[in-house]
């Protein structure tokens, strides 16, 4: 029986093969065309904090519960923790390191900043992320639909009602755009 | 504090830690140097000093007006989302005459700041914050007789803006402070004697700033202590046991030790697999065969209340006035209630990390912990080093809740990098999280009291198991009232199936919410409004003027309990905060669902440095009490967690969120008070006693779970 403490990786393996079967997967990052050969079984979560050195994205629960590991893939938020290497292969991946430019905030993140909507931080890209694509898919969001869009997004320093108020703003000065 | 200077660690330069002012000069380079000490230690920082003389008694923190003109404050506090790295710079900067952004935190790095026994308690603020402006109006002293030497003008004449100083009477007489700095190498201690700003002339304290972090941690950039990567470094995934009672039986580590690449290592009751990869790591870990014995145990999160009550040591009188046979004697109604309370997970998304370096007898380490300087002793310790030899590096931390003051993972990681002679990480899993933390203890607390004819309350009889003492004194107006605390003695056998620590307002929210349950009950068989009830009980000024001003802000008019509305009220105090909370809920009689409509928190906390920042606490306080008040419970079996993530432990979602209003009542003069917990601990009663007001129902056990108030409607009848 699997402990359950320990079960993050069984949705990508369900045997462990005892040879790492290396593949290489191309995929854009951040903008950018990657190319990762390792065992294409692997979570996106660690090829990116691990091989590709983008840490911004965070380990929470490794379940997919908790929304820290939250990227675009195809302009869908999806968690990177529950996600294999080789279903972005070809794809678009963003990570929270792809949205601003030149050191410059993007209008969400801005309004994060001048929403305080944030305490430890750690919970922060993730909701970034996900916020990203609820943006694009429904640039005029009412709040019962921000709050339903980000319901499975967990934050326990307790910064959920700046965050809807950062979330609102950006929606109405970008139309989400 | 520019966002590049935040987290401007250098994991490479390792100096030897010293405790001496003239090495912490050398190390930090040149400029002007104040050294303040806290200016009263909370008890348990005297203790530790007294303990160990080798602590600098004489500071514990400094600043340096830098040759550059920037300011470093080096302090052992981290910052883990309560905002210090903010309000402690707002204060240094108003007292120094300075931009806040000029200052430049340097926090929880054992070899560059002076011991500090670790970031709880809500204490940051209160304790350090007069010392710390002290030390800045002694640094703004020191550069004006500087100034008065350089530009040949009486002090008298000069004065401070924005780190230059000018001569009063011509502005064209003028001399930076990096002026000033410039190949000084001055150190000064913080006499306390020169004044500290009034009020009326604060232009950073008191106003509110945005989190001084909060670009890194927008752009993904804040390195927490998984973020951290050393050349070599390999990840751990260690071995955990079924339940914290299980003895191994058998250990097979064959098949694990196949896998290209993967370090097994087993020494004693550590047995973990390295690898480079994390995630490799953890797969191979599951090749490890082990063997239990798990004795077996009736404990779980039903049983362990009377269990606590049978294993209960002596209780320990902790205050008391007057007489219990007056008071019983006086009393026209006597009620006598039992209120109990779960185990409380602290589950900060950031698990417990640690990367370290163990490097022949030198150790270095970037742990997720509220305690840097505790675990340096603990690493020590544990390798057998010299504590000197070991340096603590603070990375921001994400969330600690009083969790991370058990640096159990900081030794793992330890003692793994030195078995392995690598630079190793340890990060645990959610799991592991949930199994490895220690818990807010299950508690009971009894009450009996007693009210006249005239709804004064007479009687007071309180004694709680297990809680903590913290908040289980009363602020009302008693003749006769004793309160007994039940807690093991250092050393005494635990009653709890595994570790229990400090939970944010530790204690607090249990005996909070026990005694303001109690207080509605007693307003309700007086047949008096609850606020009424409890005004006409209180005669602290402070007190009062928090609970009015709730009552003001959130519109209460006087009715009688139950009145159908689903209004309540709760007092507290925490961390020297005065805190009344107002909630409105709305219960579905048919499934006993809560819904939080409303909560008002309003806190007298002295003076607010940074009122916004007092502000998302006080928010973070209010939603992360919804967890415990509706819904936080830890399933378990004996030493067996059964909570092991999110899934069937269920934290506040957005979804939960009620409308959040928060006052802060103006006391600029009144020296700061604590500003993380206060509000938190009201939240279990204001609940309560909303839920009561709806459907007239009691519910005496948290969480307030659908069943539990099904429950009590049903015993209402």
């Amino acid at each position: 029986m699997p402990d359950k403490r320990r079960n993050y990786y069984l949705s990508a393996h369900t045997e462990i093969n005892p040879r790492i079967m290396n593949e290489t997967i191309q995929f854009n990052l951040n903008g950018e065309s990657v190319r990762v050969t390792t065992d294409s079984d692997r979570l996106l979560l660690w090829v990116l904090r691990t091989d590709l050195g983008l840490t911004g994205t965070k380990y929470g629960c490794g379940e997919g519960i908790c929304g820290a590991c939250t990227v675009l893939i195809n302009d869908e938020a999806v968690r990177s923790c529950i996600t294999s290497l080789k279903e972005v292969e070809n794809k678009k991946v963003v990570t929270i390191e792809g949205l601003a430019h030149n050191d410059k905030p993007n209008v969400l993140q801005q309004a994060f900043m001048d929403h305080d909507a944030l305490q430890c931080g750690y919970c922060t890209p993730g909701m970034i992320m996900n916020a990203t694509a609820l943006l694009k898919h429904n640039p005029h969001p009412t709040r019962e639909q921000i709050i339903a869009g980000m319901n499975d997004n967990l934050c326990r320093c307790g910064a959920h009602k700046r965050i809807m108020e950062a979330v609102e703003t950006a929606a109405k000065e970008t139309g989400g755009q | 504090m520019k966002k590049e200077h935040i987290f401007d660690l250098d994991f490479t330069d390792i100096m030897d830690p010293k405790f001496d002012r003239r090495d912490f000069i050398r190390a930090a380079g040149g400029g002007i140097f104040i050294f303040m000490l806290l200016g009263h230690l909370p008890l348990e920082a005297q203790q530790e000093s007294t303990a160990r003389p080798q602590l600098p008694t004489d500071f514990n923190a400094f600043l340096r007006i830098g040759e550059d003109g920037r300011v470093s404050l080096f302090t052992g506090k981290i910052e883990m989302g309560q905002g210090v790295i903010t309000s402690l710079a707002q204060m240094l900067a108003d007292e120094l005459d300075v931009e806040l952004t000029t200052i430049d935190m340097v926090m929880g790095d054992t070899d560059l700041c002076p011991w500090d026994m670790g970031t709880f308690g809500s204490m940051s603020t209160r304790f350090f914050g007069p010392p710390l402006r002290e030390a800045g109006a002694e640094g703004r002293h020191v550069l004006i007789q500087l100034a008065a030497e350089y530009l040949n003008v009486p002090a008298g004449e000069l004065i401070t803006v924005d780190g230059v100083v000018y001569n009063n009477h011509n502005k064209n007489q003028k001399v930076t402070y990096a002026q000033l700095a410039k190949g000084k190498a001055i150190g000064r201690h913080a006499t306390g004697k020169v004044p500290v700003k009034t009020p009326d002339q604060f232009k950073v304290m008191g106003k509110s700033y945005n989190h001084q972090d909060a670009f890194v941690k927008v752009t993904g950039k804040a390195h927490y202590a998984g973020d951290i990567r050393l050349p070599g470094m390999l990840y751990a995934a260690v071995l955990r046991p079924p339940s914290h009672a299980a003895n191994r039986t058998s250990l097979d580590l064959s098949e694990a030790r196949k896998v290209n690449g993967a370090v097994v290592i087993h020494d004693n009751d550590l047995v973990a697999v390295l690898h480079e990869l994390p995630d490799v790591a953890e797969e191979t870990l599951t090749k490890i065969k082990a063997t239990y014995d798990i004795p077996e145990s009736d404990l779980n999160e039903k049983t362990i209340f009377d269990h606590l009550l049978r294993v209960a040591p002596a209780g320990e009188q902790i205050a008391k006035n007057g007489s219990q046979t007056v008071g019983t004697r006086l009393s026209a109604t006597v009620v006598e209630k039992t209120y109990l309370d779960g185990y409380v997970a602290h589950a900060p998304i950031e698990p417990h990390t640690a990367v370290a370096h163990v490097e022949g007898d030198k150790a270095t380490v970037w742990p997720s912990s509220q305690t840097p300087f505790r675990a340096k002793d603990e690493v020590a310790e544990a390798l057998g080093l010299k504590a000197k030899n070991v340096r603590i590096i603070s990375p921001f931390v994400g969330g600690g809740f009083g969790g991370k003051s058990r640096n159990l993972q900081v030794v793992e990681a330890a003692r793994l990098s030195k078995l392995s002679g690598k630079p190793v990480m340890v990060a645990w899993t959610r799991g592991d999280e949930f199994f490895k933390d220690s818990f807010r203890p299950a508690a009971v607390v009894k009450i009996r009291s007693g009210i006249d004819k005239t709804g004064h309350l007479m009687l007071w009889n309180y004694d709680v198991y297990f809680a903590g003492q913290r908040g289980a004194t009363h602020f009302y107006s008693i003749p006769n009232s004793l309160t007994v605390s039940r807690y093991p003695r250092w050393g005494e056998k635990s009653p709890h199936p595994f570790a229990v620590g400090a939970w944010r307002a530790p204690g607090n929210n249990t005996n909070t919410f026990a005694r303001e349950s109690h207080i509605d009950i007693m307003a309700a068989a007086a047949g008096i409004d609850p606020v009424e009830f409890r005004l006409q009980n209180l005669t602290d000024p402070k007190m009062t003027g928090v609970l009015k001003a709730a009552a003001k802000k959130f519109g209460w008019t006087p009715a009688k309990g139950p009145s159908g509305r689903g209004y309540g009220v709760a007092l507290g105090i925490d961390a020297g905060t005065y805190v009344a909370s107002m909630a409105e809920v709305e219960v579905d009689t048919k499934t006993g669902k809560i819904r939080v409509k409303r909560v008002l928190a309003a806190q007298d906390m002295g003076l607010a440095v940074n009122p916004e920042g007092s502000a998302i606490q006080m928010e973070g306080c209010i939603t992360m009490g919804l967890g415990y008040a509706l819904a936080e419970e830890l399933h378990f079996k004996g030493g067996a967690v059964q909570d092991l993530n999110f899934d069937s432990y269920d934290i506040p979602r957005f979804s939960w969120l009620p409308e959040i209003e928060t006052v802060i009542i103006d006391a600029k003069n009144d020296p700061p008070q604590g500003g993380g917990e206060p509000a938190i601990v009201t939240m279990g009663a204001v609940i309560a006693n909303a839920v009561f007001d709806a459907v007239g129902a009691r519910v005496l056990q948290m969480p307030l779970t659908p069943e539990r108030v099904l429950e009590a409607m049903k015993e209402k009848g």
